[in-house]
């Protein structure tokens, strides 16, 4: 039993240090490649799940991504502001437009699929913004912007070397994913789990509903926006398909719900099944079947959300959890297992 | 410490409550009765802030309260239960109450208190209503009777001076329904707080509260003690029928 303990408590640990030496083994360029891109949509998947396991579901994070790629992006491009200035801008924008529509949702009571529909749009508009403006802001419209390059900058958040993206994504995700520990052990995990349940037992028992549904919103579109910095910096492309509007948003979702949001590791999970995934299959059909990824994306997400809709880590870790529990709960007090789901 | 003045309140144009005023001192012990559908728990729901009055005006301690949201009123000290429980099902019971200690009250100093002491106190509310739980009891183990006293430990534990209690004894057996008075008594002994009191159960209600004030069709018709209430002509017409 101890062993059991101290072995769930270092496996994180275990993880990161097995991250951390990886780059060394499989010195591959393209898998680092890989390895980023998991870690960055890792990161995006686990602060939107802050929201997500809560029942706050937006469909508007593609457009706080956006607003982190365009914001850091422009800045520099236009007016020669380091990237790293470019990213709390990024962030702080990102937070500034999910405080006003999360307050006026919250507090005139859009929510659930209201809520939803909201973001989906702020979505849409986020994309049309950066389209009209392709010429007075140069933000390339349709057709993308390319990041100028300085080389190696350090000021200037610009590395030819991808092994220090890669360390600088694990570390972003090792951040969201601690500040989810943070969230958990704190009165804000209680209240919006109360929230999320009955948002009226929940106010009768004095929880401010709007307070804690807008800063969880604020926080998570802040993170969302850093991830669109990290990003763009390492990609120095970006167009409004995949970089922000309705398509990215569901595809964030779509990475939570396989993996499990309501789980630590759920969201990374299944954003690294997706992109190893959407990988593969352009890899191994090639060009000729395009969208063939998205097909069996599709089919899986049917399945899974049929099947087990607690996503794959969270339905397995479940099954865990329940089984230790109950021999827990029989131990104590004799009795009949209570609900798992606690 | 309570005062309602005309408060009213239309549904689309059903009149739900007509002027409807009343005041309640402090740590009197009041019932609420009327037929179905006479706005009982309409009037709880103006006064725990889930409705705003359509006119009118709650004055609670001698501060303006209409139209404050919900969770603002029971942190002012007022708190209720609901007609039909509403748990957090996916909490346990004991954190049904925490939830309660941690955010309802006035002060939340609560943030600096260890899990564990809240716990602690989360059982005695528990207790002083007679659950007999563990850690692990989730809410849908529980007996109708133990869900309503699971919603009173859960108000009584944000330290209310005003405990607003829709229906504790419907839907309860004989026995059931002694125990529940008796958990009452105990609570009016123990902390000395404010209560109004809905009920069907006539029986119970009025051999435990001190003033009765009766609503039929969103109107105040009667007010005043057990004894009189129940000899009162109007109560006994709106219950009985008129012509008897």
């Amino acid at each position: 039993m101890k062993f059991m303990e101290n072995f769930k408590k270092g496996t994180p640990l275990l993880i990161l240090a097995l991250l951390m030496i990886c780059p060394f083994v499989f010195s591959s360029p393209y898998l680092l490649h890989i390895f980023i891109l998991i870690f960055i949509w890792s990161y995006v998947t686990t602060v939107w799940s802050y929201m997500g396991r809560f029942g706050i579901i937006s469909l508007g994070h593609g457009a706080f991504f956006g607003i982190g790629v365009y914001t850091t992006a422009l800045l520099f491009n236009l007016y020669n502001v380091s990237p790293w200035l470019g990213m709390l801008a990024g962030g702080l924008a990102a937070a500034t437009i999910a405080v006003i529509l999360g307050y006026s949702c919250f507090k005139f009571g859009v929510i659930g699929h209201y809520f939803a529909i909201a973001t989906l749009v702020l979505a849409e508009i986020i994309t049309l913004v950066i389209i009209a403006l392709r010429d007075t802001l140069e933000t390339g419209g349709k057709l993308g912007l390319t990041v100028r390059s300085l080389g190696t900058s350090p000021l200037f958040f610009q590395f030819e070397n991808k092994l220090i993206f890669y360390y600088l994504t694990l570390a972003l995700l090792g951040l969201a994913l601690l500040i989810w520990k943070k969230i958990d052990d704190s009165k804000v995990q209680r209240a919006l789990k109360a929230v999320g349940e009955d948002e009226e037992a929940a106010l009768s028992l004095g929880i401010d509903v709007v307070k804690y549904k807008t800063t969880m919103f604020a926080v998570s579109a802040f993170m969302t926006a850093l991830g669109g910095t990290a990003y763009i910096q390492f990609t120095m492309f970006a167009d409004p398909t995949t970089c922000t509007g309705v398509g990215l948003s569901l595809g964030i979702v779509f990475k939570a719900i396989i993996g499990g949001m309501f789980t630590l590791w759920g969201p990374t999970i299944g954003s690294a099944l997706i992109v190893v995934l959407e990988e593969y299959t352009r890899l191994a059909l090639g060009s000729a079947f395009v969208s063939y990824s998205q097909i069996i994306y599709g089919l899986l997400i049917i399945i899974l959300i049929r099947f087990l809709p607690g996503g794959l880590y969270g339905t397995f870790s479940d099954l865990f959890r329940q089984k230790r529990k109950r021999e827990v709960q029989v131990l104590l007090s004799g009795r009949q297992a209570a609900d798992p789901y606690k | 410490m309570l005062e309602l003045s005309n408060v009213t309140k239309n549904f689309g144009g059903l009149c739900v409550l007509k002027r409807v005023s009343f005041t309640l001192g402090e740590g009197e012990f009041v019932g609420l009765i009327g037929p179905n559908g006479s706005g009982k728990t309409t009037l709880f729901n103006i006064i725990a802030g889930s409705l705003h009055p359509d006119g009118g005006k709650v004055t609670f301690s001698g501060r303006d309260i209409t139209g404050f949201p919900p969770n603002k009123i029971c942190r002012l000290g007022i708190a209720r239960t609901f007609q039909i429980p509403r748990p957090i099902k996916t909490m346990s019971v004991v954190e049904n109450v925490m939830l309660g200690i941690f955010f309802g009250r006035k002060n939340s100093t609560d943030a600096s208190r260890s899990s564990r002491e809240v716990r602690q106190e989360a059982f005695e509310y528990l207790n002083l209503t007679g659950l007999q739980v563990d850690e692990w009891t989730m809410p849908h183990e529980l007996t109708a009777a133990a869900l309503r006293r699971l919603e009173l430990a859960r108000a009584l534990a944000t330290k209310p001076q005003l405990l607003l209690v829709d229906e504790f004894m419907s839907g309860l057996n004989a026995s059931e329904v002694l125990e529940a008075s008796a958990i009452l008594k105990r609570i009016r002994r123990e902390k000395k707080i404010t209560i109004i009191w809905i009920e069907h159960v006539m029986e119970s209600l009025m051999n435990l509260v001190e003033r009765v004030i009766v609503l039929n069709y969103g109107e105040l018709i009667a007010e005043g003690k057990p004894a009189e209430i129940s000899k009162d002509k109007r109560v006994i017409e709106v219950y009985l029928g008129e012509d008897l």
